[in-house]
Protein backbone atom coordinates (compact mmCIF):
# COMPACT_ATOMS: atom_id res chain seq x y z
CA UNK A 1 0.00 0.00 0.00
CA UNK A 2 2.17 2.62 -1.40
CA UNK A 3 0.76 5.85 -1.65
CA UNK A 4 1.37 8.35 -5.20
CA UNK A 5 4.02 10.37 -4.70
CA UNK A 6 3.96 13.45 -3.33
CA UNK A 7 5.60 17.03 -2.75
CA UNK A 8 5.78 17.38 1.23
CA UNK A 9 5.82 20.44 2.83
CA UNK A 10 6.25 21.58 7.00
CA UNK A 11 5.68 24.92 6.83
CA UNK A 12 5.88 26.87 10.63
CA UNK A 13 3.06 29.99 9.81
CA UNK A 14 -0.23 30.12 8.66
CA UNK A 15 0.92 32.32 5.91
CA UNK A 16 3.05 29.92 4.83
CA UNK A 17 -0.09 27.17 4.47
CA UNK A 18 -1.42 29.78 2.68
CA UNK A 19 1.55 30.36 0.21
CA UNK A 20 1.39 27.00 -0.72
CA UNK A 21 -2.12 26.55 -1.10
CA UNK A 22 -2.59 29.74 -3.29
CA UNK A 23 0.32 28.17 -5.64
CA UNK A 24 -1.26 25.23 -6.15
CA UNK A 25 -5.00 25.05 -5.91
CA UNK A 26 -6.60 21.78 -5.03
CA UNK A 27 -3.71 19.90 -5.87
CA UNK A 28 -2.45 20.62 -2.36
CA UNK A 29 -3.97 19.32 1.20
CA UNK A 30 -3.58 20.57 4.39
CA UNK A 31 -2.97 17.52 6.71
CA UNK A 32 -3.35 17.32 10.76
CA UNK A 33 -3.06 14.06 12.21
CA UNK A 34 -3.55 12.10 9.15
CA UNK A 35 -5.09 9.27 10.07
CA UNK A 36 -8.40 9.95 7.79
CA UNK A 37 -5.95 10.89 4.67
CA UNK A 38 -3.14 9.17 4.63
CA UNK A 39 -5.42 5.71 4.44
CA UNK A 40 -6.82 7.35 1.51
CA UNK A 41 -3.97 7.61 -0.33
CA UNK A 42 -2.14 4.64 0.50
CA UNK A 43 -5.82 3.06 -1.00
CA UNK A 44 -5.01 5.65 -3.97
CA UNK A 45 -8.45 7.15 -3.37
CA UNK A 46 -6.90 10.25 -2.92
CA UNK A 47 -3.87 11.76 -4.88
CA UNK A 48 -2.40 14.72 -3.33
CA UNK A 49 0.70 16.11 -5.25
CA UNK A 50 1.32 18.58 -2.57
CA UNK A 51 1.01 17.44 0.57
CA UNK A 52 1.18 19.94 3.61
CA UNK A 53 1.84 18.44 7.00
CA UNK A 54 0.58 21.21 9.35
CA UNK A 55 2.34 19.75 13.04
CA UNK A 56 5.23 22.11 12.80
CA UNK A 57 2.24 25.76 12.18
CA UNK A 58 2.27 27.53 15.59
CA UNK A 59 -1.14 28.91 17.20
CA UNK A 60 -2.92 25.80 16.05
CA UNK A 61 -3.58 23.57 19.74
CA UNK A 62 -4.75 24.31 22.93
CA UNK A 63 -8.10 24.54 24.52
CA UNK A 64 -9.89 28.36 25.46
CA UNK A 65 -12.56 27.84 28.50
CA UNK A 66 -14.93 30.85 28.80
CA UNK A 67 -18.42 31.38 28.32
CA UNK A 68 -17.29 30.54 24.56
CA UNK A 69 -15.45 28.00 24.61
CA UNK A 70 -12.82 27.68 21.74
CA UNK A 71 -10.64 24.43 20.45
CA UNK A 72 -7.30 24.87 18.28
CA UNK A 73 -7.47 22.28 15.03
CA UNK A 74 -4.54 20.78 15.97
CA UNK A 75 -6.16 19.42 18.58
CA UNK A 76 -5.67 16.54 19.15
CA UNK A 77 -8.72 13.52 20.38
CA UNK A 78 -5.92 12.67 23.20
CA UNK A 79 -5.67 16.20 24.33
CA UNK A 80 -9.64 16.82 24.48
CA UNK A 81 -10.29 13.66 26.54
CA UNK A 82 -7.36 14.29 29.41
CA UNK A 83 -8.66 18.32 29.69
CA UNK A 84 -10.29 18.55 32.66
CA UNK A 85 -11.60 22.03 32.18
CA UNK A 86 -13.39 20.92 28.83
CA UNK A 87 -14.67 17.66 30.54
CA UNK A 88 -16.46 19.66 33.45
CA UNK A 89 -17.52 22.41 31.03
CA UNK A 90 -18.26 20.52 27.81
CA UNK A 91 -18.98 16.78 28.99
CA UNK A 92 -19.98 15.65 25.46
CA UNK A 93 -16.44 16.66 23.79
CA UNK A 94 -15.15 14.07 26.02
CA UNK A 95 -17.67 11.42 25.97
CA UNK A 96 -17.83 12.08 22.06
CA UNK A 97 -13.69 12.01 21.29
CA UNK A 98 -13.37 8.31 23.90
CA UNK A 99 -16.32 6.67 20.96
CA UNK A 100 -13.87 7.75 18.05
CA UNK A 101 -11.23 5.47 16.45
CA UNK A 102 -8.76 3.81 18.91
CA UNK A 103 -5.78 4.74 21.34
CA UNK A 104 -3.09 5.52 19.03
CA UNK A 105 -5.62 7.04 16.40
CA UNK A 106 -6.78 9.86 19.36
CA UNK A 107 -3.27 10.25 20.01
CA UNK A 108 -2.72 11.68 16.28
CA UNK A 109 -6.71 12.29 15.15
CA UNK A 110 -7.48 16.31 15.65
CA UNK A 111 -10.65 18.40 15.68
CA UNK A 112 -10.31 20.27 13.15
CA UNK A 113 -9.06 17.20 10.79
CA UNK A 114 -12.18 15.63 12.07
CA UNK A 115 -14.76 18.70 11.39
CA UNK A 116 -12.83 19.55 7.99
CA UNK A 117 -12.63 16.51 5.51
CA UNK A 118 -16.27 16.56 5.31
CA UNK A 119 -16.47 12.67 5.92
CA UNK A 120 -20.08 11.70 7.22
CA UNK A 121 -18.50 8.95 8.79
CA UNK A 122 -16.84 11.36 11.58
CA UNK A 123 -18.24 12.17 14.32
CA UNK A 124 -17.50 15.71 15.81
CA UNK A 125 -19.37 17.37 12.67
CA UNK A 126 -22.69 16.32 14.09
CA UNK A 127 -21.23 17.22 17.36
CA UNK A 128 -20.59 20.50 16.71
CA UNK A 129 -23.49 21.02 14.69
CA UNK A 130 -25.50 19.84 18.15
CA UNK A 131 -23.42 22.67 19.89
CA UNK A 132 -24.19 25.14 17.58
CA UNK A 133 -20.27 25.32 17.14
CA UNK A 134 -18.72 27.78 14.66
CA UNK A 135 -15.44 27.18 12.54
CA UNK A 136 -13.03 30.38 12.47
CA UNK A 137 -11.19 30.00 8.51
CA UNK A 138 -8.33 31.93 7.41
CA UNK A 139 -7.42 32.25 3.78
CA UNK A 140 -5.57 35.15 1.37
CA UNK A 141 -8.28 37.68 2.28
CA UNK A 142 -8.20 36.79 6.06
CA UNK A 143 -10.18 35.13 8.35
CA UNK A 144 -14.06 34.42 8.50
CA UNK A 145 -16.61 32.08 10.56
CA UNK A 146 -18.90 30.07 9.46
CA UNK A 147 -21.72 27.65 11.29
CA UNK A 148 -21.47 24.39 11.59
CA UNK A 149 -24.93 23.64 10.26
CA UNK A 150 -23.92 25.59 7.51
CA UNK A 151 -20.70 24.07 6.83
CA UNK A 152 -21.39 20.55 5.22
CA UNK A 153 -22.66 20.34 1.77
CA UNK A 154 -22.00 16.53 0.78
CA UNK A 155 -19.53 13.93 1.44
CA UNK A 156 -16.34 15.95 1.51
CA UNK A 157 -17.44 18.73 0.10
CA UNK A 158 -17.82 21.64 2.45
CA UNK A 159 -18.18 25.83 2.36
CA UNK A 160 -14.36 25.81 3.09
CA UNK A 161 -12.27 27.43 -0.25
CA UNK A 162 -9.08 25.35 -1.48
CA UNK A 163 -7.16 28.23 -0.16
CA UNK A 164 -8.53 28.28 2.85
CA UNK A 165 -7.09 26.52 6.65
CA UNK A 166 -10.04 25.54 9.25
CA UNK A 167 -7.91 26.59 12.25
CA UNK A 168 -10.25 26.70 14.97
CA UNK A 169 -13.69 25.70 16.68
CA UNK A 170 -15.87 27.70 19.00
CA UNK A 171 -19.10 27.29 20.83
CA UNK A 172 -20.66 28.48 23.68
CA UNK A 173 -20.18 26.63 26.67
CA UNK A 174 -23.36 24.03 26.47
CA UNK A 175 -25.87 24.27 29.14
CA UNK A 176 -27.83 21.54 30.54
CA UNK A 177 -27.60 17.42 30.10
CA UNK A 178 -25.93 15.93 27.42
CA UNK A 179 -25.17 12.73 25.59
CA UNK A 180 -23.09 11.59 22.49
CA UNK A 181 -24.47 7.57 21.71
CA UNK A 182 -23.00 5.98 19.12
CA UNK A 183 -23.43 2.35 17.34
CA UNK A 184 -20.52 0.70 16.05
CA UNK A 185 -19.78 -2.77 14.62
CA UNK A 186 -16.29 -2.50 16.69
CA UNK A 187 -13.81 -0.65 17.53
CA UNK A 188 -12.00 1.74 15.08
CA UNK A 189 -15.40 1.51 13.41
CA UNK A 190 -17.12 4.61 11.80
CA UNK A 191 -20.81 4.98 13.38
CA UNK A 192 -23.67 2.88 11.82
CA UNK A 193 -25.46 5.40 13.79
CA UNK A 194 -24.43 8.03 16.33
CA UNK A 195 -26.77 10.85 18.13
CA UNK A 196 -25.50 14.22 20.00
CA UNK A 197 -27.87 16.01 22.28
CA UNK A 198 -28.23 18.54 24.47
CA UNK A 199 -30.90 19.21 26.81
CA UNK A 200 -32.05 21.72 28.91
CA UNK A 201 -34.73 21.23 31.51
CA UNK A 202 -36.61 23.78 33.61
CA UNK A 203 -38.65 22.34 36.39
CA UNK A 204 -39.91 19.49 34.65
CA UNK A 205 -39.91 20.84 30.75
CA UNK A 206 -37.83 20.57 28.34
CA UNK A 207 -36.92 24.43 27.67
CA UNK A 208 -34.82 23.70 24.57
CA UNK A 209 -33.07 20.30 22.85
CA UNK A 210 -30.90 20.35 20.02
CA UNK A 211 -29.77 16.92 17.94
CA UNK A 212 -27.69 16.63 15.64
CA UNK A 213 -27.15 12.72 14.04
CA UNK A 214 -24.10 11.24 12.13
CA UNK A 215 -23.30 8.70 9.06
CA UNK A 216 -26.92 8.86 8.06
CA UNK A 217 -26.58 10.89 5.34
CA UNK A 218 -23.68 12.23 2.95
CA UNK A 219 -23.48 15.14 6.03
CA UNK A 220 -24.14 15.43 9.66
CA UNK A 221 -27.69 16.24 10.38
CA UNK A 222 -28.54 18.60 12.23
CA UNK A 223 -32.70 18.45 13.33
CA UNK A 224 -34.25 20.99 14.10
CA UNK A 225 -37.65 19.08 14.02
CA UNK A 226 -36.59 16.51 16.74
CA UNK A 227 -35.41 18.95 19.35
CA UNK A 228 -38.80 20.81 18.46
CA UNK A 229 -40.72 17.50 19.56
CA UNK A 230 -38.89 17.74 22.54
CA UNK A 231 -39.61 21.69 23.47
CA UNK A 232 -42.20 22.19 26.26
CA UNK A 233 -42.84 18.09 26.63
CA UNK A 234 -41.68 16.26 30.08
CA UNK A 235 -39.58 14.17 27.64
CA UNK A 236 -41.87 11.08 28.29
CA UNK A 237 -42.08 8.25 26.24
CA UNK A 238 -44.69 10.27 23.41
CA UNK A 239 -42.09 12.99 23.15
CA UNK A 240 -39.06 10.87 22.55
CA UNK A 241 -40.99 8.82 20.05
CA UNK A 242 -42.28 11.94 18.32
CA UNK A 243 -38.52 13.24 18.33
CA UNK A 244 -37.53 9.90 16.39
CA UNK A 245 -40.21 10.22 14.14
CA UNK A 246 -39.17 13.90 13.29
CA UNK A 247 -35.15 13.12 13.34
CA UNK A 248 -36.19 9.62 10.93
CA UNK A 249 -37.72 12.68 8.46
CA UNK A 250 -34.22 14.45 8.31
CA UNK A 251 -32.09 11.60 8.08
CA UNK A 252 -31.48 9.58 4.33
CA UNK A 253 -29.15 6.77 5.25
CA UNK A 254 -27.91 4.88 2.44
CA UNK A 255 -27.09 1.10 2.18
CA UNK A 256 -23.51 0.18 2.90
CA UNK A 257 -21.21 -2.62 4.55
CA UNK A 258 -22.81 -1.41 7.27
CA UNK A 259 -26.57 -2.76 6.79
CA UNK A 260 -29.78 -1.99 4.84
CA UNK A 261 -31.64 1.60 4.83
CA UNK A 262 -34.31 -0.14 7.31
CA UNK A 263 -31.43 -1.37 9.66
CA UNK A 264 -29.88 1.87 9.82
CA UNK A 265 -33.26 3.67 10.24
CA UNK A 266 -33.98 1.30 12.91
CA UNK A 267 -30.13 1.94 14.75
CA UNK A 268 -30.90 5.54 14.10
CA UNK A 269 -34.56 5.22 16.01
CA UNK A 270 -33.27 3.11 19.16
CA UNK A 271 -29.37 5.33 19.46
CA UNK A 272 -31.72 8.59 19.35
CA UNK A 273 -34.14 7.49 21.89
CA UNK A 274 -31.26 6.07 23.91
CA UNK A 275 -28.96 9.63 23.62
CA UNK A 276 -32.40 11.12 24.56
CA UNK A 277 -33.16 9.71 28.07
CA UNK A 278 -29.68 9.60 28.93
CA UNK A 279 -29.18 13.58 28.40
CA UNK A 280 -32.80 14.16 30.52
CA UNK A 281 -31.13 11.82 32.82
CA UNK A 282 -28.07 13.98 33.30
CA UNK A 283 -29.99 17.64 32.61
CA UNK B 1 8.58 15.38 -8.15
CA UNK B 2 9.04 13.64 -4.68
CA UNK B 3 12.85 13.24 -5.05
CA UNK B 4 14.28 11.32 -2.00
CA UNK B 5 15.41 13.20 0.74
CA UNK B 6 17.29 13.16 3.66
CA UNK B 7 15.70 12.24 7.32
CA UNK B 8 17.21 12.33 10.78
CA UNK B 9 15.25 10.15 13.60
CA UNK B 10 16.13 8.59 16.56
CA UNK B 11 15.29 5.32 17.12
CA UNK B 12 15.93 4.04 20.77
CA UNK B 13 18.55 6.89 21.84
CA UNK B 14 20.23 5.98 18.24
CA UNK B 15 20.61 8.82 16.06
CA UNK B 16 19.53 7.26 12.48
CA UNK B 17 20.23 9.12 9.07
CA UNK B 18 17.46 7.74 6.00
CA UNK B 19 17.43 8.71 2.41
CA UNK B 20 14.00 7.98 1.46
CA UNK B 21 10.99 9.13 -0.61
CA UNK B 22 8.38 11.23 1.52
CA UNK B 23 6.04 8.90 0.93
CA UNK B 24 7.42 5.73 2.52
CA UNK B 25 5.89 4.91 5.26
CA UNK B 26 7.56 5.29 8.83
CA UNK B 27 7.31 0.89 9.06
CA UNK B 28 9.44 0.48 6.17
CA UNK B 29 11.66 2.76 7.00
CA UNK B 30 12.44 1.14 10.24
CA UNK B 31 12.16 -2.58 9.40
CA UNK B 32 13.77 -2.88 5.90
CA UNK B 33 16.13 0.44 5.88
CA UNK B 34 17.20 0.36 9.62
CA UNK B 35 16.18 -3.33 10.13
CA UNK B 36 14.44 -2.82 13.39
CA UNK B 37 12.12 -5.51 12.41
CA UNK B 38 10.04 -5.58 15.97
CA UNK B 39 7.49 -3.63 14.90
CA UNK B 40 5.55 -5.98 12.29
CA UNK B 41 3.06 -5.20 9.46
CA UNK B 42 -0.08 -6.82 10.18
CA UNK B 43 -3.09 -4.98 8.78
CA UNK B 44 -1.32 -2.32 7.08
CA UNK B 45 -4.71 -0.03 7.51
CA UNK B 46 -4.41 1.46 10.66
CA UNK B 47 -6.19 -1.62 12.34
CA UNK B 48 -4.34 -3.89 14.12
CA UNK B 49 -1.95 -2.32 16.03
CA UNK B 50 1.26 -4.87 14.89
CA UNK B 51 3.08 -1.70 13.93
CA UNK B 52 2.81 0.37 17.51
CA UNK B 53 6.02 2.39 17.85
CA UNK B 54 6.37 5.19 20.90
CA UNK B 55 6.97 8.57 19.20
CA UNK B 56 7.64 11.66 20.96
CA UNK B 57 5.66 10.34 23.53
CA UNK B 58 2.46 9.15 21.70
CA UNK B 59 1.62 5.50 20.58
CA UNK B 60 1.90 5.45 16.98
CA UNK B 61 0.55 3.16 14.15
CA UNK B 62 3.80 3.43 12.18
CA UNK B 63 2.10 1.99 9.29
CA UNK B 64 -0.30 5.45 9.45
CA UNK B 65 3.10 7.98 8.90
CA UNK B 66 4.91 9.13 6.17
CA UNK B 67 8.83 9.32 6.78
CA UNK B 68 8.79 13.17 6.24
CA UNK B 69 6.35 13.80 9.39
CA UNK B 70 8.54 11.42 11.36
CA UNK B 71 11.52 13.52 10.74
CA UNK B 72 13.30 14.92 13.81
CA UNK B 73 11.29 12.73 16.02
CA UNK B 74 12.58 10.18 18.95
CA UNK B 75 11.29 6.86 18.18
CA UNK B 76 11.01 3.91 20.52
CA UNK B 77 10.19 0.03 19.12
CA UNK B 78 10.00 -3.55 20.73
CA UNK B 79 13.88 -3.86 20.62
CA UNK B 80 14.19 -0.26 22.74
CA UNK B 81 12.38 -1.67 25.76
CA UNK B 82 14.37 -4.66 26.78
CA UNK B 83 16.28 -7.42 25.03
CA UNK B 84 17.04 -10.98 26.12
CA UNK B 85 18.73 -10.72 28.72
CA UNK B 86 17.49 -7.68 30.43
CA UNK B 87 13.39 -8.19 29.80
CA UNK B 88 11.20 -5.16 30.33
CA UNK B 89 8.58 -6.21 33.09
CA UNK B 90 5.82 -6.12 30.44
CA UNK B 91 8.27 -8.73 28.32
CA UNK B 92 8.86 -10.70 31.26
CA UNK B 93 4.78 -10.77 31.89
CA UNK B 94 3.78 -11.78 28.87
CA UNK B 95 6.15 -14.47 28.75
CA UNK B 96 5.22 -16.03 32.31
CA UNK B 97 1.63 -15.48 31.89
CA UNK B 98 1.16 -16.68 28.17
CA UNK B 99 0.26 -13.27 26.81
CA UNK B 100 0.70 -14.36 23.20
CA UNK B 101 0.00 -17.59 20.89
CA UNK B 102 2.14 -17.00 17.79
CA UNK B 103 3.85 -13.84 18.98
CA UNK B 104 2.93 -11.83 15.69
CA UNK B 105 0.75 -8.71 17.77
CA UNK B 106 3.18 -9.10 20.88
CA UNK B 107 5.57 -5.99 20.23
CA UNK B 108 3.12 -3.98 19.11
CA UNK B 109 0.88 -4.76 22.41
CA UNK B 110 3.89 -4.50 24.46
CA UNK B 111 5.00 -1.26 22.95
CA UNK B 112 1.42 0.09 23.60
CA UNK B 113 0.83 -1.25 26.96
CA UNK B 114 3.99 0.28 28.27
CA UNK B 115 2.52 3.59 27.58
CA UNK B 116 -0.93 2.75 28.79
CA UNK B 117 0.65 2.31 32.44
CA UNK B 118 2.93 5.16 32.31
CA UNK B 119 -0.63 7.24 31.64
CA UNK B 120 -2.54 5.00 34.32
CA UNK B 121 -0.03 2.51 36.24
CA UNK B 122 -2.99 0.97 38.24
CA UNK B 123 -5.73 0.12 35.39
CA UNK B 124 -9.02 -2.04 36.07
CA UNK B 125 -9.28 -4.71 33.38
CA UNK B 126 -11.90 -2.78 31.77
CA UNK B 127 -9.35 0.35 30.99
CA UNK B 128 -6.07 -2.03 29.98
CA UNK B 129 -9.27 -3.51 27.50
CA UNK B 130 -10.32 -0.46 25.92
CA UNK B 131 -6.51 1.25 26.74
CA UNK B 132 -5.59 -1.60 24.34
CA UNK B 133 -8.34 -1.34 21.97
CA UNK B 134 -6.05 0.01 19.02
CA UNK B 135 -4.53 -4.02 19.16
CA UNK B 136 -5.52 -6.73 18.01
CA UNK B 137 -4.68 -10.32 18.31
CA UNK B 138 -6.10 -13.44 16.43
CA UNK B 139 -4.86 -15.74 19.06
CA UNK B 140 -5.21 -15.48 22.93
CA UNK B 141 -8.44 -13.96 22.92
CA UNK B 142 -7.32 -11.29 24.93
CA UNK B 143 -7.22 -13.22 28.32
CA UNK B 144 -4.00 -13.36 29.21
CA UNK B 145 -3.28 -10.29 27.39
CA UNK B 146 -4.92 -8.55 29.96
CA UNK B 147 -3.63 -10.48 32.88
CA UNK B 148 -0.01 -9.87 31.58
CA UNK B 149 -0.32 -6.50 31.52
CA UNK B 150 -2.00 -6.84 35.21
CA UNK B 151 1.18 -8.58 36.62
CA UNK B 152 3.47 -6.37 34.69
CA UNK B 153 1.67 -3.40 36.49
CA UNK B 154 1.99 -4.53 40.12
CA UNK B 155 5.39 -5.70 39.56
CA UNK B 156 6.27 -2.13 38.32
CA UNK B 157 4.40 -0.33 40.70
CA UNK B 158 6.58 -2.53 43.78
CA UNK B 159 9.63 -1.67 42.00
CA UNK B 160 9.27 2.07 41.79
CA UNK B 161 7.97 1.70 45.51
CA UNK B 162 11.08 -0.38 46.58
CA UNK B 163 13.10 1.97 45.07
CA UNK B 164 11.25 4.84 46.80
Amino acid sequence: MIPAAFEYYRPTDLSGVIAILQEHGDDARVMAGGHSLIPMMKLRMAEVPHLIDMQDVAGLTGITIGDTITIGAMTTQAEIIDHAGLAEAAPIMREAALQIADPQVRYMGTVGGNVANGDPGNDMPGLMQCLDAEFTLVGPDGERSVKARDFYEAAYMTDREDEEVLTAVSFAKPAGGYAYEKQKRKIGDYATAAAAVQLVKDGGTCASASIAMTNLSDTPIYSDAAGAALTGTSVDADAVKAAVAAMLGDIDPVEDNRGPVAFKRHVAGVILARAIERAWSRA
Amino acid sequence: MSDKKHYKITVNGKAEDVIAEPRELLIYTLRERLNYTGPHIGCETSHCGACTVTIDGKSVKACTMFIAQADGKEITTIEGLGGPDDLHPLQMAFKEHHGLQCGYCTPGMITRATKLLEENPNPTEEEIRFGMAGNICRCTGYQNIVKSIQAAAAEMNAAKEAAE
